[in-house]
């Protein structure tokens, strides 16, 4: 085939109009979301004192955090999903989640605590955590990367690891209400090593999955 | 230079609000710059040119399949070269070797340079052959054959709407099938 006749194909297929990339993420999340929540009320389930939880702005601030984090890096997704976006102007997004984290840490400290700094940290569910969050966050991140695959980033294994950083938010959003490890410090540790993880594997995936 | 991108950015508003011939004028008009790119880019890598063709074919089919992420209300060209410079990437890296592509060698045709003819592209009639029936008839229908739509839905005994499924479907594999390759 010459590339006359190439052309002459491809605008004998303009009227083919594909949805962008948005509704096509949003679509693929929620065909991926009721797999982890099912996952997560089978085997997690909410706490139960969760009430009087509520009244506590700690436990509060780790759903800012998490959703924040899910917002940012779905706007961050979408922008990067055009070949000629970079993070620049963007990226900054990503850094909300981690400003609200750090005022929780100040705030914390400037109260009376009756339990040491480094216990709070540890807190009673670190390894729960670090499994759980990733474990959740994969079925999202297979949706997400379904979604992404419309777009044509520029720049693969970024946009994959965003697209990690999407699913990890989103993924410890539900396992922040099972969690009774309220302190921005237990937060700032295994949410953030958790997301980590499953960034990376976001970006190894992305890197193969999102090339266009 | 300018100009041109002006009109590009037309075309292409007008291809999106379902003008098949400005697309058809578009897609006529940027090939030559993306040929003399492609060029430029073998040749810088010690690679013959002869492949150009090929590359400047994988660009047009990603430009078509990924035109809706191009935002409507921005200009044309970046975006272009932004799919042009990625593609271009890929092929080289696939050649094995690890080149930088300057953005630039996609805005400028330089002055004296002879406009290059067609060349031969295999890559794509070779996949062509490889696809599902339905659709492998209905490409080389249109592509080969010139036949309208209506003509090849007359011809393979399909409906108009099956024979724009599989002349869609058919351009989304093939596009796979070369990324895979």
């Amino acid at each position: 085939m010459d590339t006359d006749q190439l052309i002459k194909t491809l605008a004998a297929d303009n009227a083919h109009r594909a949805r962008p990339v948005g509704f096509a993420l949003m679509l693929a999340l929620m065909a991926a979301a009721p797999v982890s929540l099912l996952m997560f009320f089978t085997e997690l389930g909410i706490r139960p004192d969760v009430m009087t939880a509520m009244r506590n702005p700690f436990f509060d601030l780790k759903f800012a955090v998490t959703l924040a984090l899910a917002i940012a890096a779905i706007a961050v997704s979408l922008h990067l999903s055009r070949p000629e976006a970079s993070l620049r102007g963007f990226g900054w997004l990503l850094l909300i989640p981690a400003g609200l984290l750090t005022a929780g840490i100040g705030g914390e400290m400037m109260m009376p605590q009756r339990v040491p700094m480094m216990t709070r940290l540890m807190g009673n569910n670190s390894r729960m955590c670090m499994t759980a969050i990733p474990l959740l966050s994969l079925p999202i991140l297979a949706g997400a990367l379904i979604g992404l695959r419309h777009g044509a980033p520029a720049r693969p294994a970024l946009a994959g690891a965003i697209a990690g950083m999407l699913s990890a938010g989103l993924a410890a959003t539900l396992y922040a209400s099972h969690c009774t490890d309220d302190s921005p410090l237990f937060v700032a540790t295994w949410y953030t090593l958790s997301t980590a993880l499953v960034t990376a594997i976001g970006a190894l995936a992305g890197s193969k999955l999102l090339r266009f | 230079m300018r100009e041109r991108e002006d009109e590009w950015t037309g075309l292409m508003r007008s291809a999106i609000s379902g003008e098949s011939t400005a697309y058809h004028r578009l897609l006529k008009a940027v090939t030559p710059v993306l040929r003399a790119a492609a060029r430029r880019g073998l040749t810088r890598a010690g690679q013959p040119v002869d492949q150009s063709e090929d590359i400047v074919q994988d660009i047009l089919l990603a430009v078509h399949l990924k035109r809706h992420t191009w935002d409507v209300s921005a200009p044309f060209a970046p975006w272009l070269f932004a799919i042009a410079r990625n593609k271009l990437i890929d092929a080289l890296r696939r050649r094995g070797r690890r080149v930088f592509v300057n953005i630039d060698d996609f805005a400028e045709v330089l002055p004296g340079e002879a406009p290059v003819e067609t060349a031969s592209a295999g890559e794509v009639a070779a996949q062509l052959a490889s696809l599902p029936a339905r659709q492998r008839d209905v490409l080389q229908s249109i592509a080969v054959e010139s036949a309208s739509i209506k003509d090849t839905a007359a011809k393979l005994a399909m409906s108009e709407g099956a024979v724009r499924v599989a002349l869609h479907r058919g351009l989304t594999s093939l596009t796979a099938k070369l990324r895979e390759q």
